[in-house]
């Protein structure tokens, strides 16, 4: 064959089905993960029905939506009404193209050369995602516009206003680490904490306070999930949605939260390296694969966000407002500077 | 599969090209402005696809960041403030303003056509690369876009921080309460 | 260019699997509409007017006006910071400079309520 046909289409094809197999199985079984971690906070048992100790739980919960009648109002703007749960399922997908999760690998001299697993590495891999990802609020927004109905047109514009109020102190608890890593590659990130014998969360940790406060906000997920506050608005922006459409909506959430966590984790806990990965003595350590030590610390992340869930009440609308805009913004800045000012005395 | 390989890059040009245009017809189209502003997204998309075939990476991430992830948005919010569903075809408003918009045509054209007999454009792609020298560095374009802006384009810059000072203030004093802006018609509480 | 050919060819996988998995559940799923399943799902109350009547606070204008000025903030920092060690003592003051000033705007916006929501 063709050695550029393989070189830049099937290689990258291959990397990419097996990438979104994992992500998509991953994602599902986060919401059962999620419904058992609660339902221990809360002393009760979880679904425990579908297979053994309910493990087939996602695969039911996927079938049922599959097969489900799906509803479209007769009020709704049909097309807009399609392409919203399309809007934020594809960002969330897409953010995974830069996500190094690994580094290159022979997969146990199974392959003649190291080839990086991860899809593909890019000088602006970090804005990249930053910027696919706020394309990801445009679903939110359509969904509840075309949907002709109230709770869904407020939930949207809730949900719209606060992921734009909490991008901007996220991008500022970002810049820190970038005075930090000065590279805008994923890959470059977890090496420059490599050579600096330093995960950045220890100078940057008030960044990665900040920076996961708004990831949490990002995902609308609780104590931020306003957008769909079921007291109040019933559902927010998906209220109308059934069967599959609304599967994506409910897939994006997770799956943004993954890609939150993946970023948190390449960005402060050095992505795939072990820990301490320049002490000797603790090189045993470099037994378990890289992949897994990256795997260990999304999950870490990932149970957070259900710690958070199962413990704090919502915020009402115009404190997370306030939050956002009379909090983090003052609090992010003043640590750029700090930061700022600490990496210029480090370096003399 | 030769030709593929051979004219790859400008055959990703012309599709992104043809699709900006597209949704540049489209946002004067279509008559739900909803629809407009989505088609005016797919535009930024292409551009900022546009602006990585160039090889000015930067510039795509910004294109993508700020006005598909950011101005958009302020559209919407607008579209969905004034509460406007569907624009009657107004044609007395429009005729009055046909002269200024052949003029503004004429001379958008003769600037693109300027721009392509000054050989600028000449073959999509070519011409540029990805990395710049930086003092002796080869670096990527957000570094040779941060050395160039902030060492020799230092009073420019910060005059943009007071650019977008104003835009803030006149905001804030646009979106008053007295300015009666509020309160009109079915106002409801967020 | 060519570390992009891998993004190009997953943003089409991307886009075609919304459209696969919901051309496939068509194939599969159950569908009985009627006239009431299809009003708007508004506990149960018949609406008399539709969501389109309805206004919103121009709070939602500011903040998204807001955003987009620090957004663009945001950018001029991403450059600034990649470059730090090069542009060292002088690339800092410049901006703090930069950062000052629009911390004039910021709280300006403060003290006139527009960062209030109540």
């Amino acid at each position: 064959m063709h050695a550029a046909l393989i070189q830049f289409i099937v290689i990258p094809v291959v990397k990419i089905a097996v990438i979104l197999g994992v992500v998509l199985l991953v994602v599902a079984y986060l919401t059962f993960a999620e419904r058992k971690i609660l339902a221990y906070m809360q002393v009760r048992l979880g679904p425990n029905r579908v297979g053994p100790k309910g493990w087939l739980q996602p695969i039911a919960d996927g079938l049922k939506l599959f097969v489900k009648e799906d509803l479209i109002p007769a009020k709704a703007e049909k097309a807009v009404f399609l392409l919203a749960p399309a809007m934020i399922m594809i960002p969330a997908l897409l953010a995974f193209s830069v996500i190094p999760f690994a580094p290159a690998t022979k997969l146990f001299g199974l392959l003649p050369k190291a080839i990086p697993p991860y899809v593909t590495d890019i000088n602006i891999a970090l804005l990249f995602v930053l910027g696919i990802s706020s394309i990801g609020v445009y679903g939110i927004i359509l969904g509840g516009w075309s949907s002709n109905n109230k709770f869904s047109l407020m939930g949207g514009l809730r949900s719209a206003a606060q992921m734009v109020s909490y991008e901007v102190p996220m991008g500022f608890a970002i810049i820190a680490v970038l005075l930090m890593a000065r590279s805008l590659s994923l890959v470059q990130i977890v090496k420059a904490q490599q050579a600096a014998h330093l995960w950045f969360f220890v100078p940057g940790i008030l960044a990665l306070g900040i920076y996961f406060i708004c990831g949490v906000a990002e995902t609308n997920r609780n104590p931020f999930d306003l957008p769909e506050a079921e007291s109040e608005l019933v559902a927010g922006f998906h209220t109308e949605y059934s069967g599959m459409k609304f599967a994506f909506f409910f897939l994006a959430e997770y799956t943004n939260m993954l890609v939150v966590s993946s970023l948190a984790t390449i960005m402060f806990f050095g992505g795939w390296l072990r820990p301490f990965p320049n002490v000797a003595w603790l090189s045993f350590l470099g037994v378990v694969p890289p992949v897994i030590w990256f795997a260990v610390k999304v999950a870490g992340f990932i149970f957070v966000y259900m710690w958070f869930r199962g413990t704090f009440p919502r915020y009402r609308f115009d404190q997370l407002m306030q939050v956002g805009w009379k909090w983090l913004i003052p609090l992010s800045l003043a640590n750029l500077v700090i930061v700022g000012a600490g990496v210029l005395l480090v370096k003399g | 599969m030769a030709f593929l390989s051979a004219h790859f890059v400008a055959i990703v040009f012309y599709v992104l090209a043809v699709l900006a245009v597209a949704g540049g017809v489209g946002v004067i189209t279509f008559k739900n402005p909803v629809h407009s502003a989505l088609s005016l997204l797919g535009t930024f998309l292409m551009v900022a696809g546009l602006f990585v075939l160039r090889h000015a990476e930067f510039l795509g991430a910004v294109q993508l960041l700020v006005y598909a992830g950011g101005i958009m948005v302020l559209f919407l919010f607008v579209i969905m403030l004034v509460n406007v569903r569907r624009l009657s075809p107004d044609a007395a408003f429009l005729s009055r303003r046909a002269p200024l918009a052949v003029l503004s045509g004429v001379v958008f054209g003769a600037l693109i056509a300027f721009g392509v007999l000054a050989g600028s454009l000449g073959h999509p792609g070519g011409g540029a690369t990805a990395l710049q020298m930086v003092q002796g560095h080869v670096m990527g374009n957000t570094e040779a876009v941060g050395w160039t802006l902030y060492r020799h384009f230092l009073v420019p810059f910060e005059i943009v921080s007071v650019v977008l000072l104003v835009a803030m203030i006149g905001a804030i004093i646009f979106g008053r309460k007295d300015a009666g802006l509020e309160g009109r018609g079915g106002r409801m509480e967020p | 260019m060519n570390q992009y050919i891998p993004i190009l060819i997953f943003t089409l996988i991307a886009i075609s699997f919304p459209i696969i998995t919901l051309l496939l559940a068509k194939l599969v799923r159950s569908g009985s509409p009627n006239a009431v399943k299809a009003e708007p799902y508004e506990c149960g109350v018949k609406m008399p007017t539709t969501a389109y009547d309805t206004r919103f606070s121009i709070r939602y204008y500011l903040i998204a006006v807001l955003f987009v000025v620090f957004d663009v903030e945001t950018i001029f920092l991403f450059p600034w910071a990649v470059m730090f060690d090069k542009l060292a003592l002088f690339g800092f003051i410049e901006m703090v400079v930069f950062l000052a000033i629009l911390l004039v705007g910021y709280i300006y916006a403060w003290r006139r309520g527009a960062l209030e929501w109540a």
